[in-house]
């Protein structure tokens, strides 16, 4: 017996300590990307264009592309994957094709976000000729996190009681007319909230985009669909790797931005749950 | 009374795949009558309900034998409007399953799916169908509220409202009171006896009492032997049922030797 118990113990605390490595390097970074981030933000510094060959100046055009991104993304997966969720989810049946389909949708989402970039390249940018662009670059982020939103949006819906089905098909409801009006409105928290915060992490991404339209430096802010633009992620990366001497408060300013902007999206997401949750227990 | 036949069933079986739990089944169901429908758990009572508005549709490999017909219409024939039948035919359910959505919004969810109301006709047939239901002195402040708020038998009175709403014609109901209080249940057996004025119902229950309490009509399911279907063993009225039983083995049902 009291053996029994020292064992117990002894996996708890083990397990314990291991969660708390992993938060510590969680909020080590965090700490420490805020610590050295925190002295170049200014009011300048977001919403001014980089000057002195990046070395000085702000970094509103690439916060600016990015946020164009994460827009033109949002437009792209958002509609597809829901329909392909409420598909899989609502109309078709259990056969092999239906699994086939959600075999793939698992393995797409295991396929390293470089590749979706070459992809993005050979069909968006040059094979349809949409060009280094928005629209490249966000279809391509929609394709990476496509299998999120599907994935979010299925498990939403799985949520919702089937009596709630059967009512509104009894009252002599449509299929369809029974997910518009009593399946989606409730599902939609859920599937919002995983949606956006795939498309945080999706905003943070770089593979994806250095071939679809990433600019390393872009003087004018873009004009249409086909403009290429700056991004967080791909500036980043050339602030450390392509200029040398780029001051280092630049580049971890930089940093700062792009994980508050994915974090914004992270708690936004959770917020939106939280809210949904408080809601259905206040009924 | 008056003694027109509102559903006809003849030869009527049912398959879940392969398995055929329903089998043989033959009986004219009246108008403005309350049909009970009897029989041990798992004979296939719910099946057998769920035939008169097509639900079993929803079921995967089912299939229906026979004919079933409502205002001598085979609702199995291919080009029969399911959306249409439903209309006609209501159901409620066992556990009570308003949406989450108010009061309101619940009853008025059949008539919009229909047709565009005015606000005032929406109105109008939101307050008659709560008062057909005996439910608009416990709501009328309160129709903007949560419908998930209600009690259980509040809910469950709530859900024959909704199908009152789409003025159906005939009511199904699976067990509507079995998972009420004594109370609500008694509330709802006075709803379904005033409601036979209007409507047709079929009313699947456990409870003997209550089929003997509120039914004109009593049919007893029985599966005889283990793989077997189940079959209608008899149908009468519910008084002869009850009192003098034809036969053997709906007397011992009733009796309570078994099941
Ligand atoms: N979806 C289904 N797929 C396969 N078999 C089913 C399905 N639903 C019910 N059955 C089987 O069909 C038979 C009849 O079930 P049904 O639910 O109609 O019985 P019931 O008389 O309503 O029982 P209870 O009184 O317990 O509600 C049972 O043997 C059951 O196991
Ligand atoms: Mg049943």
């Amino acid at each position: 017996m009291k053996r029994k118990n020292l064992i117990q113990k002894f996996w708890n605390y083990l397990l314990l300590f291991i969660t708390l490595i992993v938060v510590v390097f969680v909020l080590g970074i965090i700490i420490y990307l805020i610590v050295k981030g925190l002295p170049a933000l200014s009011w300048e510094f977001i919403t001014q264009k980089p000057e002195a060959g990046m070395r000085g100046g702000g970094i509103f055009p690439a916060i600016l592309g990015t946020l164009y991104l994460i827009i033109g993304t949002i437009i792209f997966s958002l509609p597809v994957g829901i329909f392909a969720a409420l598909y899989l989810n609502e109309y078709a049946s259990k056969n092999r094709l239906t699994r086939i389909i959600r075999l793939s949708i698992v393995n797409v989402s295991g396929v390293p976000s470089v590749v979706f970039g070459l992809f993005g390249l050979g069909f968006f940018v040059i094979l349809l000729k949409f060009g280094k662009s928005i629209l490249a670059g966000s279809l391509t982020l929609a394709l990476l996190i496509l299998p999120v939103i599907i994935t979010a949006s299925e498990e939403a819906l799985k949520t919702v009681p089937d009596s709630y089905r059967q009512a509104s098909l009894a009252l002599g409801a449509t299929k369809w007319q029974t997910v518009i009006k009593v399946i989606l409105p409730q599902a939609l928290p859920g599937i919002v909230t995983g949606s956006v915060i795939g498309i945080g992490r999706a905003a943070g991404e770089t593979a994806p985009i250095i071939f679809t339209v990433a600019a390393f430096s872009q003087p004018n802010l873009p004009n249409s669909v086909f403009s290429q633009v700056m991004a967080l992620p791909y500036h980043l990366y050339v602030l450390a790797t392509q200029v040398p001497n780029a001051p280092e408060n630049i580049q971890w300013g930089t940093a700062l931005v792009l994980l508050l902007l994915v974090l914004f999206f992270t708690i936004a997401g959770t917020v939106i749950r939280t809210r949904a949750r408080l809601r259905k227990v206040n009924l | 009374m008056s003694n027109n036949i509102k559903i006809k069933v003849k030869n009527y079986g049912f398959y879940y795949g392969k398995i055929k739990v329903l089998s043989d089944i033959t009986m004219d169901i009246e108008q403005n009558t309350i049909t009970a429908i009897i029989g041990p758990s798992g004979c296939g009572k719910s099946t057998f309900i769920r035939t008169f508005n097509r639900m079993n549709d929803l079921i995967a490999n089912s299939k229906v034998t026979g004919e079933v017909s409502v205002d001598g219409i085979n609702i199995y024939k291919n080009n029969v409007d399911v959306v249409e039948l439903r209309k006609k035919v209501g159901m409620v359910f066992q556990r009570p399953n308003p949406f989450p959505k108010t009061i309101y919004d619940n009853i008025a969810y059949g008539p919009r799916l229909h047709a565009r109301y005015s606000k005032q006709k929406l109105e109008h047939i939101v307050e008659d169908s709560l008062k057909k239901a005996a439910l608009w002195d416990e709501v009328k402040n309160k129709l903007h509220t949560n419908a998930l708020e209600l009690s259980g038998g509040q809910q469950q009175r709530l859900c024959i409202a909704r199908v009152l709403a789409v003025n159906s014609e005939i009511i199904l109901m699976d067990e509507p009171a079995s998972s009420l209080d004594p109370i609500s249940t008694q509330k709802i057996e006075d709803l379904i006896d005033e409601l036979k004025e209007n409507y047709t119902i079929i009313i699947v229950t456990h409870n003997m009492q209550q089929a003997a309490r509120i039914s004109q009509k009593t049919a007893f399911l029985l599966t005889e032997k283990i793989d077997e279907p189940a079959r209608l063993i008899e149908y009468d009225d519910t008084n002869k049922i009850f009192t003098n039983p034809g036969d053997k083995r709906t007397e011992n049902y009733i009796t309570g030797r078994f099941g």
